[in-house]
């Protein structure tokens, strides 16, 4: 059996929801193909920040476009997948991590990301359960989280809503392209067809590009995360450290959810699992932020696969050798909160042939140019 | 080699026990100070031990089980009050928990016998102080000399239910009423298979005849429709007969129970794949007869495994410990080997009478009204499932249970599950019109239980 | 909930106390049994309003069982005996 369309998009993540809700909205023939259930892989086990502070300055017009969608998930379908704003407040642990905290507040400054600096004496005054460790922090309050598991089935609802076909349970097995027409034929022998095709598959999304002779360097990415027990909520912001090294944020129901270091996984199978050294050693990052959480129970953990590129951005736009071809992927751990703007901009340079969101630094072929 | 055994009740005891006495000395894990298992298990000092009261019909099982526990225990490398909360079968290592203190054990073959626990049917009011689980009513007289309440309700259905209200009314109890739900039809036609296994039958048999000669009131096919209480927890259970008439016994205990359930998170987080038993109604672990597992190195015994009772763990457990020599390379002794597969087959085959007799009640299960609790973990109700279900929901039907858990959070609680998963299924199954092993399960994720975030480790100083 | 003492009924007494109150134990008991049987008639509340908890399995599988022990942290009531002394909150 063989579908005609006018966009395939390949991956059922945030991003690739986005794209097709974007495109169906436009009037677009749009046909989504997810292996799984949309919203299975990074999309849907990342941490649920919905961050713009301390991204890649080439990121943040992306996510200052998102930041804006985010405002108007409800609206667009129907929930606000339990997006908060709770501001998210970075952390620094020492005067070394405090100087990278402030110069950053330049390059916010640049494209219009309100940040506050919080100093030694006032962050202990306004967050009191912050531990010693801590000696100042960067507020973002427009920043905040949602729940990972809700956003890509919504944009899918919505999508589905307006028009678009939205294919789970669809692995698609080989990608051909010829006479303008790219051919993905799944595993159960389907075969889609359409002129354009949106590579938005997370980290197989390398796989695809190097099936259309452009390949990249993208390693999987295991999030380590963790959820505790209910505890009293008094955990409002949610919160970063300069490095990285651990992320915790607590729900009103009182969950405090925390991420730290990488799983281990089988990108072949596919297959992730937490890695119990590195839980740990998230857990205690917590607890000197934190001291109060001592105590508190761990009842879950667990990862997920995602793509990392070497830069830690990811590879958006069109492809250099194949024409009708775009890519979106390799979010490299922080793609969450770009998925609704990242579906936005492939809409438009699919449709528009261009879009005003600058692209330059995440082209697919910066790694050939390294080398 | 080094071999690992989780789990010290009755399967893990034979395990350990053919493993010595091959010159092993095997890491030997449980949660409990001493072993013994749940249905064997013994009071702390200084209740007394006598077994007869304590066990009943069992007690020289019991009593031999704890001879050979009390043996072993320092003839292999025993690990009492350990939780382990993790299995990573590439890397052959459990990650552990005791008192506190992190740990691993590394292994090279490894032989869980993990147990099981009562498999539960919310009932409308089940969350009051005074409802436990049949085990948890036998734990507490067993353990503790205590009954649950001073007027218990027994609710459920299985050999347990008329085993537990047996012991309790001997015990001195009031037990107001046993109220099965499974109807008599449906045990007579079971009845000539169940003869076959002999022993059982006849203990369930006269457990029943002794409650009625004692005028406890005992009924079958029994729909239950809420426990009722007030400020100081339950005061009554209301049912409906099997002829539609309702009824209210008043009470201030309510045990319920359906059979039980492997406790198979660590065979599943060992990456054991699951099959689902239709005539037990639960996803089980895979393994062969020996007790064998589609993972090299990975072996399993006793209920943990599929509900078989305490005899079948014994026998299964030493069945298990042989085969994990024989992959080893160890000779073993056909004669043995040939003896316990024999005596599995047989009991396999009354197990299935027995699952005949008492069938999981899955209509009662996805029946739960839609206010009524569902899971006890995080407060939600059948409604809020069944909405997650739903094409309506906000973020899509969902067409599983994991992703039905995503939406709803059922299941997300401290319990992971254990409780709510047997009712959620049904009742997820029920709103999707589709059958129950068609709607996938809850994958499991370490820890196995609730682990607390250590608290910070004095600063270390700074290294020049 | 009352837990009922109906055999093995007078073994050494230990005392502990329960948010303040004074709760009269047996040696043996776990938690569970001291606080239920020495009158506490709930363990801890639902974080999710649907009201008191006492336990349900008895068994260290349904998690509904945890208070808070001064010196100790948060242990499940079923599968911890209770010392002479122990100063307990619900959980």
């Amino acid at each position: 059996m063989t579908t005609e369309c006018e966009v395939l998009v390949l991956g059922g993540g945030g991003a690739g929801c986005s794209a097709a809700l974007h495109l169906a909205q436009r009037g677009v023939k749009v046909v989504l193909l997810e292996r799984g259930l949309v919203g299975s892989q990074a999309s849907g086990v990342n941490y649920g920040g919905v961050r713009q502070q301390g991204r890649h300055p080439a990121e943040l017009p992306i996510a200052r476009r998102s930041r804006e969608i985010w405002g108007r998930l409800k609206e667009i379908t129907g929930t606000e997948a339990e997006f908060t704003v709770t501001g998210h407040l970075k952390l620094a642990r020492s005067d070394a991590e405090e100087a990278e905290l402030i110069a950053y507040l330049d390059v916010a400054k640049q494209h219009g990301l309100p940040l506050r600096m919080v100093g030694r004496n006032a962050i202990h005054r306004e967050y009191p359960w912050l531990g010693p460790a801590v000696v100042a922090g960067s507020f973002a309050p427009e920043d905040g989280s949602a729940n990972p598991r809700l956003l890509a089935p919504a944009l899918a609802r919505a999508a589905r809503a307006a028009g678009a076909e939205i294919r789970e349970h669809t692995k698609v097995v080989s990608h051909h392209h010829a006479a303008g027409r790219f051919e993905l034929t799944s595993e159960a022998d389907e075969v889609f067809r359409a002129p354009v095709l949106l590579n938005m598959a997370g980290f197989w999304g390398g796989a695809v590009a190097d099936a259309f002779g452009e390949p990249v360097p993208v390693r999987p990415l295991s999030p380590n995360m963790m959820v505790t027990e209910p505890a009293p909520y008094f955990i409002e912001p949610n919160l970063g450290v300069v490095g990285g090294n651990v992320y915790l944020r607590q729900i009103p129901r009182g969950n405090v959810i925390l991420g730290g270091g990488h799983g281990e996984s089988d990108p072949a199978v596919p297959w992730s699992r937490p890695l119990p050294e590195v839980t740990l050693e998230a857990l205690e990052h917590a607890v000197r932020l934190v001291p109060a959480l001592a105590g508190v129970q761990v009842i879950r953990s667990w990862s997920g696969i995602d793509g990392k590129m070497p830069d830690g951005i990811p590879v958006i736009g069109p492809s250099r050798t194949t024409p009708g071809l775009f890519h979106a992927f390799g979010f490299s751990g922080h793609g969450f909160q770009l998925g609704p703007a990242i579906g936005a901009i492939l809409s438009e340079l699919v449709l528009d042939g261009r879009t005003d969101t600058p692209l330059e630094a995440f082209r697919i072929d910066r790694f050939q140019a390294a080398a | 080699m080094r071999v690992a055994v989780v789990g010290a009740g009755p399967a893990g005891v034979r395990a350990v026990e053919v493993l010595v006495a091959a010159g092993h000395r095997p890491v030997w894990i449980d949660e409990a100070p001493e072993g013994g298992g749940r249905i064997y298990q013994r009071p702390p000092a200084p209740l007394q031990r006598d077994a007869k009261t304590l066990y009943g019909f069992e007690a020289k099982r019991a009593t031999a089980l704890h001879a050979a526990f009390d043996a072993l225990k320092t003839r292999a490398d025993w690990r009492p009050e350990t939780l382990a909360w993790h299995i990573r079968a590439g890397a052959k290592r459990l990650h552990t928990l005791h008192r506190g203190a992190q740990g691993v054990v590394d292994y090279d073959a490894a032989l869980l016998c993990t147990g099981a626990m009562d498999r539960v049917i919310p009932v409308p009011g089940w969350t009051q102080p005074g409802v436990t689980t049949l085990g948890g009513a036998q734990i507490a007289l067993k353990a503790q000399g205590c009954g649950i309440g001073r007027r218990v309700a027994f609710l459920g259905s299985g050999p347990l239910l008329w085993l537990i209200a047996y012991q309790y009314a001997k015990a001195g109890a009031e037990v107001v009423a046993v109220l099965d739900t499974t109807p008599f039809a449906t045990k007579a036609a079971a009845a000539p298979r169940l003869l076959r296994g002999g022993a059982t039958f006849a203990k369930g048999l006269f457990y029943v005849g002794w409650l009625r000669a004692h005028r406890v009131r005992v009924a079958e096919g029994v729909t239950p429709l809420a426990i009722e209480g007030g400020a100081e927890g339950v005061t009554g259970l209301r049912w409906r007969d099997a002829a539609g008439r309702e009824h209210e016994v008043a009470c201030d205990a309510v045990g319920m129970g359906w059979g039980l359930k492997p406790e198979a998170q660590l065979a599943d987080l060992a990456g054991i794949p699951f099959r689902f038993d239709a005539l037990q109604h639960n996803w089980v672990p895979q393994r062969d007869a020996a007790g064998r597992t589609p993972i090299a190195g990975h072996y399993l015994a006793g209920d943990g495994a599929g509900i078989g009772g305490a005899e079948v763990a014994e026998l299964a457990g030493a069945r298990a410990a042989l085969a994990l020599l024989q992959d080893a390379g160890q000779a073993v002794d056909a004669t043995t080997v040939a003896r316990l597969d024999a005596a599995l087959a047989q009991q396999q085959r009354f197990r299935a009478a027995l699952d005949r007799a008492f069938p999981f009640p899955a209509h009662l299960a996805a029946a739960l009204p839609d206010d009524a609790i569902l899971c006890r973990c995080e407060g939600l109700r059948a409604g809020e499932l069944r909405a997650a279900a739903r094409a309506d929901n906000a973020a899509g039907p969902a067409p599983e249970m994991n992703r039905a858990k995503a939406f709803s959070r059922t299941g997300m609680g401290r319990c992971q599950g254990r409780v709510c998963g047997a009712a959620a299924a049904e009742i997820l199954a029920a709103e999707l019109g589709q059958p129950v092993k068609a709607i996938g399960r809850l994958r499991g994720q370490p820890p196995v239980k609730p682990m607390p975030i250590p608290a910070p480790r004095p600063a270390r100083e700074a290294v020049s | 909930m009352r837990l009922h003492r109906l055999r093995d009924a007078d073994r050494p007494r230990i005392a502990l106390t329960l948010e303040g109150q004074a709760i009269e134990a047996q040696q043996g008991d776990t938690l569970l049994t001291a606080l239920l049987a020495g009158g506490a008639g709930h363990l801890r509340r639902s974080e999710f309003g649907d009201g008191a908890r006492a336990g349900f399995c008895l068994m260290g599988a349904c998690q509904d069982c945890w208070v808070a022990v001064e010196g100790l942290g948060r242990v499940r009531a079923c599968a911890t005996l209770a010392e002479p002394g122990m100063a307990v909150r619900r959980g």
